[in-house]
C-alpha cells in the first residue's frame, strides 16, 4: 500500500504545476501529429526534406524574436524563404539537388545563428535551437491544438491518395490521383507540423518527433492504419517519458524527449534483431506460393 | 481480322458487331510535341484481346499513357467510348509498403470518388469480390509484398476490376512469371475478355500473341494491326528492327527468334 502510494506520488509529482501540465499537453499534441505524419514522410522519402526545412526556418524564428513577433509567424516566413531558396538553388546548372539544398540550408542556418548572437537578441539562441517545451503559453497551446487538428483531418481525408502515390507513383494518374497535388499537400502538412513542433523541441530536435516514432512503428506493424496509430502512441509515450526524465534527472526537456523517442526506436530495433536471431522465422509459412 | 475457324485453345477476335471501345485514326502520341509513335489505326471491340508487340521504346507505354488521357494526342483522332484502367508491372510498386492485397485492390475505387471522399464498405466488398474473381480470396489479407509475382500481378488486375473499366491495358503482365502463374493469368485474361472487356496486353511472346487473335505491332509507328496472320517474318523484323533467326532449342524445339534488338527470355 505504501509503495503504491509512492509510485502514484512519483507519477503525479511532475504535474503539480501548470507549467509542466502545459508542457505535457504540448508533447501529446505534437506527438500525435508528428508521429502520424512521420509515417508518410518515411514512405515518401522526405526525412531529409524535413530536416532541411526545420533548419532553414531558423532565421525566421530569430527574426521574429528580435522584432517581438509571434514565433509561429517568423517560422512561417522562414519556411517560405527557405522553400523558395531551395527551389531556386535546385535550378542552378551543375549543382545537384542534394548539394543545392545543403548549401541553402546551412546558409540560412548560419544566418539565423548570426542574428541570434547579435547583442539585440533577447531570449538567446538556446530556446530556439533546442526548444522550450516548459515555456509554452495557453495561446501557444490553443494554436498548436488547432494546427494539429488540421494536420490530422488532412491526413484522414488524404489517406487513400497518399497510399496510391506512395505505393506506385507512376500509376497514380491512371487511378485518378495527381501525384504532384499529393506531394504538395504533404509538404504543406510538414511545414505546419514543423511550426507546431519547433516551439517545443526546437530547431535541431524537431526531426526526432517526425522520424523516430514512425521508424519504430514500422518495425512492429504490417499495415498503414495501425502504423499511424502506433507511431502516434510511441511519440506520446516517449514524449511523456522524456518529461519525466527531465523532471527527475534535471535534464533539458527538449533533449530528453528527443532522446526518449530515439531510444524507443533503438530498443525495438535491437529487440527485433534479438528475436529474429533466437527464433528463426518459419520460412515455410513466410514463403509465398505460386 | 476475324478468324472463322479458331485453332483449339485459341480465341478469335470479337465479332464485328461487338461494341467498339476504342477507335483511332492516324493517331500520333508523344511528349511535348515530339511524337514517339505515329500512324496508329486501331479498333478495339468488347471481347478483344490484343497483343501489343514491339521493342522497349517502341511506343507501347506512350500509347497506353495516351489512352489513359495522361498525354494528349499529337495528331489524328482518338475515340474512347469507355474508361481505361492500367495494370502496371508489379516491380514498379514498393514491396515494403504496409498494404494488404485488399488495400491495393481498393485503390481502384479512389478514381471514382471525389477528392474528399473515402472508400466505403461497399467499395471494400467490391475489392474483396475482385480478389475472389482473380482467385486470391484466401490471400486477401496478406501483405502485397509477401505475395508471389503472379499473385501480385493478379492483385493489380483485381484493382483494375474495382475501377470497373471496360478497357484494360496490361504492361507486360507475363514478365517474370513461372509457367503455372502465366497459365492462371492467361485464363483470367480470357475470362475478362469473355465478360466483354477489351484488353490491350503488351508482351514479348510472339507465340502468345498468335493465340490471342489480334496483334498490334509497334516500332515508333504502327507496323501492323490485325489477326495472327499479319505476323509475317517481315512484320516481325520491322517490329523488332532486327534479324529473325531460327533457333533449334532442346526445350522448345524449332522456333524463330529475333536478334539482336531484343533478347527473348526462355
Amino acid at each position: 500500500m505504501h509503495s503504491t502510494l509512492a509510485v502514484l506520488t512519483w507519477l503525479t509529482d511532475p504535474w503539480q504545476e501548470a507549467l509542466t501540465r502545459r508542457a505535457l499537453l504540448e508533447v501529446v499534441l505534437l506527438g500525435v501529429a508528428g508521429g502520424a505524419l512521420g509515417c508518410w514522410l518515411l514512405f515518401f522519402n522526405l526525412a531529409y526534406s524535413a530536416e532541411s526545412l526545420a533548419h532553414a526556418l531558423l532565421p525566421g524564428l530569430v527574426g521574429a524574436a528580435l522584432l517581438g513577433l509571434p514565433l509561429l509567424l517568423g517560422g512561417a516566413a522562414g519556411l517560405l524563404v527557405g522553400a523558395v531558396a531551395v527551389a531556386v538553388a535546385g535550378r542552378i546548372d551543375g549543382l545537384d539537388r542534394d548539394t543545392a539544398v545543403a548549401v541553402v540550408v546551412t546558409g540560412l542556418f548560419g544566418l539565423g545563428v548570426l542574428l541570434a548572437l547579435s547583442p539585440e537578441s533577447p531570449a538567446g539562441l538556446q530556446g530556439l535551437l533546442f526548444g522550450d517545451v516548459l515555456g509554452v503559453s495557453d495561446s501557444d497551446l490553443l494554436l498548436a491544438a488547432g494546427l494539429v487538428a488540421v494536420v490530422l483531418a488532412a491526413l484522414w481525408v488524404l489517406h487513400d491518395r497518399l497510399l496510391v502515390v506512395g505505393f506506385d507513383r507512376l500509376s497514380a494518374a491512371g487511378l485518378g490521383v495527381r501525384p504532384l497535388a499529393v506531394d504538395v499537400a504533404l509538404l504543406v502538412l510538414l511545414a505546419v507540423a514543423l511550426l507546431v513542433a519547433v516551439q517545443g523541441l526546437g530547431n535541431l530536435l524537431v526531426v526526432a518527433v517526425l522520424m523516430a516514432p514512425a521508424s519504430a512503428a514500422r518495425l512492429v506493424t504490417r499495415r498503414m492504419g495501425p502504423m499511424l496509430l502506433v507511431s502516434g502512441l510511441i511519440a506520446v509515450l516517449a514524449g511523456t517519458g522524456g518529461l519525466y526524465l527531465s523532471y527527475y534527472a534535471g535534464t533539458a526537456a527538449g533533449a530528453s524527449i528527443a532522446g526518449m523517442l530515439v531510444a524507443v526506436y533503438v530498443i525495438l530495433a535491437l529487440g527485433g534483431g534479438l528475436v529474429r536471431a533466437v527464433v528463426p522465422r518459419d520460412r515455410a509459412l513466410a514463403q509465398p506460393s505460386a | 481480322m476475324t478468324d472463322p475457324v479458331p485453332a483449339p485453345g485459341a480465341a478469335a477476335a470479337a465479332p464485328a458487331d461487338a461494341r467498339v471501345l476504342v477507335r483511332t485514326a492516324g493517331l500520333a502520341c508523344g511528349y511535348a510535341g515530339t511524337p514517339v509513335l505515329t500512324g496508329v489505326d486501331l479498333t478495339l471491340r468488347a471481347g478483344d484481346r490484343v497483343a501489343v508487340l514491339g521493342p522497349n521504346g517502341g511506343g507501347k507505354t506512350t500509347l497506353f499513357r495516351t489512352l489513359l488521357r495522361e498525354l494528349d494526342p499529337l495528331a489524328g483522332t482518338l475515340d474512347l467510348s469507355a474508361r481505361c484502367a492500367v495494370v502496371p508491372q508489379t516491380e514498379r510498386s514498393r514491396l515494403d509498403f504496409p498494404v494488404s492485397a485488399t488495400d491495393v485492390a481498393l485503390m481502384g475505387a479512389v478514381s471514382r470518388l471525389a477528392w474528399w471522399r473515402r472508400p466505403s464498405r461497399a467499395d471494400r466488398r467490391l475489392a474483396r469480390a475482385a480478389l475472389d474473381q482473380v482467385g486470391l480470396a484466401e490471400h486477401a489479407d496478406r501483405t502485397f509484398g509477401d505475395l508471389s509475382g503472379g499473385q501480385r500481378q493478379r492483385v493489380l488486375v483485381a484493382r483494375a476490376l474495382v475501377q470497373d473499366a471496360p478497357i484494360v491495358l496490361l504492361d507486360e503482365p507475363f514478365t517474370g512469371l513461372d509457367a503455372v502463374s502465366a497459365e492462371r493469368l492467361e485464363q483470367l485474361l480470357l475470362a475478362l475478355a469473355d465478360e466483354g472487356r477489351g484488353l490491350l496486353i503488351a508482351t514479348h511472346d510472339v507465340d502468345q500473341a498468335r493465340r490471342w487473335g489480334t496483334v498490334l505491332c509497334l516500332n515508333r509507328r504502327q507496323i501492323a494491326y490485325g489477326g495472327a496472320e499479319v505476323l509475317t517474318r517481315s512484320v516481325l523484323e520491322a517490329t523488332y528492327g532486327g534479324e529473325i533467326v531460327d533457333i533449334d532449342c532442346a526445350v522448345h524445339g524449332h522456333h524463330p527468334a529475333v536478334l539482336p534488338a531484343h533478347h527473348h527470355e526462355h
